[in-house]
């Protein structure tokens, strides 16, 4: 393969990557403070179909870009009234969040089904972008790619190195303790969803402004789930939600890739990959109890009411 | 398990709305139901399947009533959904894709007064027919186009799944390619999906890095003609016309037209006249149709797009005249004969110049 092509198929893999990544991130700082969001797939289309919508009709990205953010955030809204302010069941809150963001992003999409729209304008750095092979994978990509390499290195300062960071682990590990400690419970986890959500709307918007820029129903197609394996895959930790994104990226591209070129994989098996690594890792970190407990918020999932 | 909670809840709510709908219909009017696989925003094969509703509405308003039920999955649901629509006084049922097929027949043995049609199948009853389109004639026409704008002679080709209409979709395609172009090869790639923007997109890049210089596909979005566009080579989109998604790109869209057909069949269950029996239309009864062609095609090519279509219409050639060999070297049929109608339906094999795997 020449360097050409390699920097073009690296281009495919960041593409594949980036959504997952965004979405992943927040989920993971929400799961941190020990809220298990399974919205993220509904999350996601709303931030599409909001991105989408809000930078046609503006003709402006950033507006776009942050409609989609905020669209994520009012799900997230709702799920937190739901689920941490009158405790319903997150699981089963989360699951109604997916199933409400497929129905009404496809209803509040239907004016902008087979509208075209330019893609998301990519960085272009006179003769830095034009480099062979890195060039254009280091200096020639859009905002949202960037962004998502800033959210890797300020969530992971956050949550190992600040002190709010500390504060909104401990909540998610025993938020009793934290609440007896002082600290608001429920708010820092209404901050923490708040968060998630609006990652998950940037990775939505991802899919409708930038890899393929138009809005059509569904058209996240599950990579809501895969980004919800990936936390567990990545052990809650941010650089290894990154190492993750890419590694599933590159197997969703790398099999359609190996395809043209006449390699027999059958595409189920490899569709079905990121859901058996999940498992793996999942297993391996269960045979060790100590890991368990360092990685996997002890609260995660768990409603919390200050009487009790 | 998800996927199908949401669908069963779509599916409670349209059986719903159907039911309520119903008292308020005038009683001499022939109620005409439509049952997608997919939503009607898809752009594509159920979205087209509308236009024909739509077109069917315009043409018989004072006589036809129509309905429709989209994301209907194809299985046990189904069967309710078209048992609904029967019990709600409807008189002709279309149900519109290859999975509809056995729940179409149950219903139909239950209500032997309404007239069934199902697309794409092949069981038929006396109150069930059958019809499809001959979407293969429409791929020996764009085969040639992209032999004469290939550079490479590297055609990538994005296909769903590896069902007969497909394969065949395929196979007419390279057979028409290596006439104009004998060292061409077309590289399939499967994305087991009628529609899924993202994997679209990435398995056109990934044709596209490996030298591929024209695109076609069969699969619903036209995220592979957006991709062609960025990387400035050409593409040919799927059901509907997809050029404004990549004008300098798009050379031409396969589409498909029902409007006729639902007008006629509709009209003949007015007229008493309707028959159960089998519709396989081409070219020839502009069930398929080639959407305008890029005014930067050639014009040498465009003639000789146009005496292609032209043939075809006329019967002078089809699609899978021999001879031509499998991709084993093994001849399928010889020269002066072509491939009849079973033939081409039970099609699981590739012929020579496609790469690619094909899973059984």
């Amino acid at each position: 393969m020449s360097p050409d092509v390699i920097a073009a198929v690296m281009m495919s893999v960041v593409a594949a990557a980036t959504p997952l990544l965004l979405a992943a991130l927040g989920e993971l700082v929400t799961e941190k403070a020990g809220v298990l969001n399974l919205g993220v797939e509904g999350m996601m289309l709303i931030g599409a179909v909001a991105g989408f919508a809000a930078a046609m009709l503006t003709g402006s990205w950033i507006v776009g870009i942050v409609a989609a953010a905020f669209a994520g955030m009012a799900m997230a809204l709702i799920f937190a009234v739901l689920a941490l302010t009158l405790l319903a069941n997150q699981v089963a809150t989360g699951l109604a969040l997916t199933i409400i963001g497929v129905g009404l992003s496809a209803l509040v999409g239907r004016p902008f089904i087979g509208v075209p729209l330019p893609r998301l304008p990519q960085l272009y750095v006179p003769g830095l972008t034009d480099l062979p092979v890195v060039g254009r994978l280091i200096f020639g990509q859009d905002l949202l790619v960037y962004l998502s390499f800033a959210l890797v290195v300020g969530i992971w300062w956050f949550l190992e190195k600040s002190r709010a960071g500390l504060v909104l682990r401990a909540v998610g590990e025993s938020h009793d303790s934290a609440h007896a400690i002082g600290y608001p419970v429920i708010g820092i986890r209404y901050l923490a969803t708040l968060f998630g959500g609006a990652c998950c709307g940037l990775g939505g918007a991802y899919l409708s402004l930038a890899v393929t820029p138009m809005w059509a129903e569904n058209m996240v197609a599950g990579r809501g789930w895969i980004a919800l394996a990936l936390v567990v895959f990545a052990t809650w930790k941010p650089v290894r939600t990154l190492a993750g994104a890419y590694l599933f990226g590159g197997l969703a591209f790398g099999q359609l890739f190996l395809q043209g070129l006449g390699f027999s994989i059958p595409s189920q098996f490899l569709s079905m990959l990121p859901y058996v690594a999940t498992i793996v890792v999942l297993t391996l970190i269960s045979r060790d109890a100590t890991r368990i407990r360092l990685n996997t918020p002890a609260c995660l999932g768990k409603s919390y009411h200050p009487d009790h | 398990m998800l996927k199908s909670t949401i669908k069963a809840a779509a599916i409670a709510v349209a059986a719903a709305l159907i039911a309520a709908a119903a008292p308020a219909s005038a009683a001499d009017k022939l109620k005409v139901g439509f049952v997608y696989v997919g939503p009607v925003g898809d752009l594509g094969y159920s979205y087209q399947h509308d236009v024909g509703r739509i077109a069917l509405q315009k043409a018989l308003n004072d006589k036809v009533e129509t309905t429709f039920v989209e994301n209907v999955p194809e299985g046990a649901d189904a069967e309710r959904v078209i048992a609904q629509l029967a019990q709600s006084g409807h008189g002709l049922i279309f149900t519109t894709s290859f999975g509809f097929m056995n729940p179409t027949l149950k219903v139909a043995q239950r209500f032997p007064k309404v007239k069934f049609e199902h697309a794409t199948g092949y069981k038929r009853a006396n109150n069930v027919a059958t019809y499809s389109a001959r979407f293969h004639e429409g791929r020996t026409v764009i085969g040639a186009i992209a032999g004469k704008m290939t550079k490479s002679g590297i055609i990538g080709y994005i296909a769903s799944f590896p069902i007969p209409e497909v394969v065949s979709g395929i196979n007419a395609f390279t057979l028409s390619l290596k006439k104009v172009r004998p060292d061409a090869q077309v590289r399939v790639v499967w994305v087991n999906s009628w529609y899924d923007p993202g994997k679209e997109a990435a398995a056109a890049k990934a044709l596209i890095d490996q030298g591929a210089d024209v695109l076609s596909q069969h699969t619903d979005s036209p995220a592979p003609i957006q991709a062609a566009e960025e990387r400035g080579i050409y593409a040919f989109g799927q059901s509907s016309d997809m050029s404004k998604f990549g004008p300098k790109a798009h050379l031409t869209s396969i589409v498909d037209i029902w409007d006729g057909y639902y007008i006629n069949r509709a009209q003949a269950v007015l007229d008493n006249k309707w028959k159960s029996e089998d519709t396989w239309g081409g070219l020839d009864s502009g069930m398929v149709v080639l959407s305008p062609y890029n005014p930067n095609l050639p014009k040498d090519v465009v003639a000789m797009a146009d005496q292609i279509k032209n043939d075809l219409i006329a019967h002078k050639i089809t699609s899978f005249d021999g001879p031509f060999k499998n991709r084993d070297g093994k001849e399928v049929i010889p020269a002066g004969q072509h491939l009849n109608d079973q033939q081409i339906l039970t099609m699981n094999y590739f012929v020579e110049g496609v790469q690619g795997d094909l899973p059984k």
